[in-house]
């Protein structure tokens, strides 16, 4: 019979298994296209800002450009082909925020409308928005504490 | 073309260096995307609440605010903003309503693509 790994004993199998050039190519490639992204957000912020848009607006309307554009590529299929090369270098920015709701919403259509689509919007959304909210609501109490 | 190359650049190395400690994370740590976009947006927040995000916006403008961890410093900035004009209250009004436009987008933007468009058979 063969000897069951323990959890630990998988992780050291794996880590010895992946070599280590693999590790920095993927380093490189979330660099490159996570940069990239970034620098078509600015490329966005700068022509807004140039019409006379205030840094608010600027901003919002940025981040509203953003995710619309990363929806619809996840819609066309385009934005996971892209997370298999890319890995963080399109999960981390806010375009990748818009894949992580619509990919699984897709992915659960066929479980309707609400229970489906509905919910599992919020499979990685839900998470990130209750400790991105809560860490701004305690961070704001503890700025009105230490204000004074 | 706006903006001087400096400015580009400078977003490129930060968003890009954001990103890739996004990707150390995952090979080292095999933490699943759901865990790592929960920590950005998170270590966001704190930064920026100990006064650290806001200097690296400063240098590197979209590098910043475009990955989620941009997002946390919307939150908490516009926290303490509200805390400046409402006191306590802005607590809880502040983070939402900066984040409002991007949250709703996702919502409304990601609800209709979902309908729209069929998943890709899988692999």
């Amino acid at each position: 019979m063969q000897k069951a790994f323990t959890k630990e004993e998988y992780n050291k199998y794996v880590e010895t298994k992946s070599p280590k050039s693999k590790i920095l190519r993927n380093i490189i490639r979330a660099f490159v296209v996570g940069g990239l992204i970034c620098v078509i957000g600015q490329l966005i912020s700068n022509l807004l800002a140039a019409r006379g848009f205030s840094k608010e607006f600027t901003s919002s309307l940025t981040s509203l450009i953003l995710i619309f554009v990363g929806a619809l590529f996840t819609g066309l299929n385009v934005y996971d082909e892209l997370g298999r090369y890319a890995g963080a270098g399109s999960i981390v920015p806010i375009t990748g925020f818009a894949n992580s709701i619509v990919s699984p919403a897709m992915e659960f259509k066929s479980e309707g409308y609400v229970t489906g689509v509905g919910a599992k919007m919020f499979v990685i959304a839900g998470p990130v928005i209750v400790y991105g909210t809560s860490a701004s609501v305690i961070a704001g109490i503890l700025y009105y504490l230490l204000r004074f | 073309m706006q903006g001087t190359l400096s400015m580009y650049l400078s977003a490129f190395i930060v968003g890009g260096v954001i990103c890739a400690i996004g990707q150390i994370l995952i090979d080292k740590t095999k933490l699943t995307t759901a865990r790592i976009l929960v920590l950005f947006v998170t270590a966001g927040a704190i930064l920026t609440a100990i006064g650290v995000y806001q200097k690296i916006v400063d240098i590197g403008g979209a590098g910043a605010t475009v990955p989620l961890t941009g997002f946390g410093y919307t939150l908490a900035k516009g926290a303490f903003r509200d805390v400046d004009q409402y006191g306590l209250l802005g607590a809880f009004t502040g983070g939402l309503k900066a984040a409002a436009a991007g949250i709703t987008a996702a919502i409304f933007f990601g609800y209709l693509i979902s309908v729209a468009f069929a998943p890709k058979a899988k692999r």
